[in-house]
């Protein structure tokens, strides 16, 4: 009885002094010292390209940052935390680098899903959240601090049917979708709506889960139903084994994706196979404005390797909450959500970046079409209420935002 | 039609799979009465040193005959070898016990070797090398079939024939039917019953891991937690068609993948989404069980190998 009332006592004593942490630390609110972010992505599980680019992003721009004398003279850190790409483990990691390393701001996830598990605990705690590349639109609807730098899937999904009906006058799409996924049935839906809308139809729609491991039976339907292009709104993981085995099939028509397939796994497993395909992504590495350049140029010096769509993306956020941190001059969550969700006009490699009053980015989306291993641009789709810039041989580079808030209205 | 034939084609590429992985259940079963839930992981195991043996040996830059049999049969060998450890480590030193324990401790050898690969070396994915030449042969018209499954088929039938002829033909096959019979009067009879399990775990192992490297052409993403699914399938595909019998396994194998397959490719025109396709396999089970809880070919006074 005593050695249980001495482990109760200590336990107690534990969380108290946990407790009083969290209020007391010179990260929440403190004005000196380091300025200590947190980032949370998939850095080992099946999405783990989409992490482990995103926080190469991330840790590029605040380096820069660092470099240049930090944010009002004080440095950034970023602790990050892997999720393993599954949403419970999501909300755990949050939930330590809030109350644990008692993180200002959060940047994370790539994965909606992911991102839809954990904001509601950055949201309970006031601590802001920016996701760099999140597109559902239900992921910013969880509250005022969650926002993200990136197109949401409504206007994602709308390219894509406009590129299919548009631009390469196709009549009939069939549609391959990962059931288990936000991102995918988002997608999906916005697909199906904006192409019929346009005259076309959708006329067969297959389902697969994460982790199978055939994909003939549904391919094999589609196929029966000749459609001109499939849309497969999946990750990459997925989709490359989907596009080998069309191509085994014979299925010959171009293959249609989004964001999710962008990553250098994509090739190991599909290969050849994926020639010819397009995905509507959010910036284009081929892109020539100087801006981009420069970015691909560092990215590369620095990691190595051609700089995807999601590390642009985490690059992206991270300068957007420097900025946000720089006017609101305090770490304070809701001066700091305030001054993130004020962001008007900032120029980010993945283009001119203003949130609108549901906090999502309004920009536009490229085109880009899957030839040898490289993704070559071939058309850049803006929002509605949005004008391309005067000279539209650069793609991708700050159009002028006109009435950010009409453009791509969100459900 | 040719959609038809097409679906089955589909569905007996991953059948063949299911049916080299049931093999070593049933066989195992036979044996020892014993369900080797650690069996999947072996396919799993098996694709893996295919993975590591093609970079290691140079063949993952292009497509090779020669490569592909290489690291087919290094893997086969491979998997025996861990097979054969499991067996002597952790299944050997319980088999005093009540069979319940050795049942839980072929869970935990299970656990412990998915842990261990992702622990080493990450849930990730990863892609399997491209070892056979992409192409497509069409036959009926529109049914395709590629390369990579025409290497499942024509694998598959030669190691299950194999088989069979190591098990009616060979001194260690009889043997093995032996042991199947009674492992205490094989005992008596002067037959090495230690060395007969320990062969018939190598055995099995060889052709998971053979299902492991094929599956890897025809679906080059691998990843530690391959096994579960699929070697939960393929124990299926075993007690349905009746644990112990070697014939029994190859059908079930066949007939889960075909079941599966026409639930994707037509389930929705019965109401039925392609999502449903993972239940299909234990409905299955469930009615057999509640049927015919011998199996399709199972009988009760069965020749168990």
């Amino acid at each position: 009885m005593k050695r249980l009332l001495l482990s109760l006592l200590l336990i107690a004593s534990l969380l108290f002094a946990f407790a009083c942490e969290r209020k007391g630390g010179p990260g929440a609110g403190g004005q000196t010292g380091p300025i200590i972010i947190g980032y949370y992505g998939d850095l080992t599980g099946r999405t783990s390209n989409f992490g482990q680019s995103t926080k190469a992003g991330v840790e590029m721009a605040a380096a820069e940052i660092n470099k240049a004398g930090g944010i009002n003279g004080r440095q950034i850190t970023i602790l990050s935390e892997d999720d393993e790409g599954r949403p419970e483990k999501a909300a755990t990691v949050v939930t330590k680098l809030i109350n644990q390393d008692r993180v200002v701001a959060l940047l994370g996830e790539v994965a909606s899903g992911n991102t839809l598990a954990a904001a509601p605990k950055a949201q309970a705690a006031k601590v802001p959240m920016i996701s760099p590349s999140s597109t559902n639109p239900a992921v910013t609807q969880v509250g005022d601090y969650i926002s993200r730098v990136c197109f949401i899937d409504p206007f994602q999904g709308a390219v894509m049917a406009k590129f299919a009906a548009n631009t390469l006058k196709a009549k009939k799409a069939a549609i391959m979708l990962d059931f288990n996924s936000p991102y995918s049935r988002g997608l999906t839906e916005f697909f199906e709506s904006s192409f019929k809308k346009l005259g076309g139809d959708i006329i067969d729609k297959q389902s697969y889960t994460q982790g199978d491991r055939d994909y003939k039976g549904q391919l094999t339907a589609i196929r029966s139903k000749n459609p001109d292009v499939i849309y497969v709104p999946g990750y990459y993981g997925e989709v490359g084994v989907i596009a080998k085995q069309a191509k085994q099939l014979g299925i010959n028509v171009p293959l249609l994706g989004g964001d999710g397939w962008d990553s250098t796994q994509l090739w190991d497993l599909g290969g050849d196979s994926l020639n010819g395909d397009f995905i509507s992504n959010h910036y284009s590495v081929d892109d020539p404005s100087p801006a981009i350049q420069k970015f691909v140029t560092d990215y590369k010096a620095r990691n190595g390797n051609v700089p995807d769509a999601l590390a642009a993306l985490g690059y992206d956020a991270m300068k957007v909450l420097a900025d946000a941190i720089k006017r609101a001059g305090t770490t304070e969550g809701p001066q700091l959500k305030d001054a993130i969700n004020a962001t008007k006009d900032f120029k980010g490699v993945t283009g001119t970046i203003s949130l609108d009053a549901e906090r999502n980015a309004v920009k536009p989306a490229v085109v880009l079409k899957l030839q040898d291993k490289k993704y070559i641009y071939q058309e850049t789709i803006y929002p509605e209420g949005m004008t391309a810039p005067a000279a539209p041989a650069a793609p991708a580079t700050s159009p002028a935002a006109s009435s950010p808030a009409a453009a791509a209205s969100p459900k | 039609m040719d959609t038809f034939v097409q679906q089955l084609i589909n569905g007996l590429t991953i059948g063949a799979i299911y049916a080299l992985i049931a093999l070593g259940y049933t066989m195992v079963y036979g044996i020892l009465r014993l369900i080797n839930f650690a069996h999947g992981d072996i396919y799993m195991v098996g694709a893996f040193v295919g993975y590591f043996l093609s970079f290691q040996l140079g063949f993952a830059t292009g497509p090779s005959l020669l490569g592909l049999s290489v690291v087919l049969v290094a893997s086969m060998i491979a998997a025996a070898l861990v097979g054969m450890a499991i067996e002597r480590f952790a299944y050997r030193p319980l088999r005093k016990y009540a069979r319940m324990t050795t049942l839980i401790a072929a869970i935990g050898v299970s656990l412990l070797i998915e842990n261990l690969f992702v622990a080493r070396l990450g849930a990730a994915p990863r892609a399997f090398p491209q070892l056979l030449s992409e192409q497509s042969y069409t036959l009926f018209g529109n049914a395709a079939i590629s390369k990579s499954q025409i290497l499942i088929f024509a694998v598959s039938v030669a190691l299950m024939l194999l088989l069979q002829w190591v098990i009616f033909k060979t001194k260690v096959g009889t043997a093995m039917r032996a042991v199947s019979f009674n492992l205490n009067s094989a005992k008596l009879m002067g037959i090495n019953t230690d060395f007969i399990i320990s062969f018939t775990f190598a055995l099995g192992s060889a052709l998971a891991a053979a299902g492991g490297v094929l599956t890897a052409q025809y679906n080059p993403q691998i990843d530690p937690l391959m096994g579960i699914l699929t070697g939960l399938k393929a124990f299926v595909a075993a007690v349905l068609g009746g644990i112990g019998n070697i014939p029994g396994a190859v059908l079930g194998g066949l007939l889960i993948g075909i079941a599966e397959t026409f639930v994707v490719g037509y389930g929705q025109n019965v109401g039925i989404p392609s999502t449903f396709r993972d239940a299909v396999a234990f409905a299955i089970l469930i009615l057999v069980l509640l049927v015919r809880p011998s199996g399709l070919l199972g009988s009760t006074v069965q020749e168990k190998v």
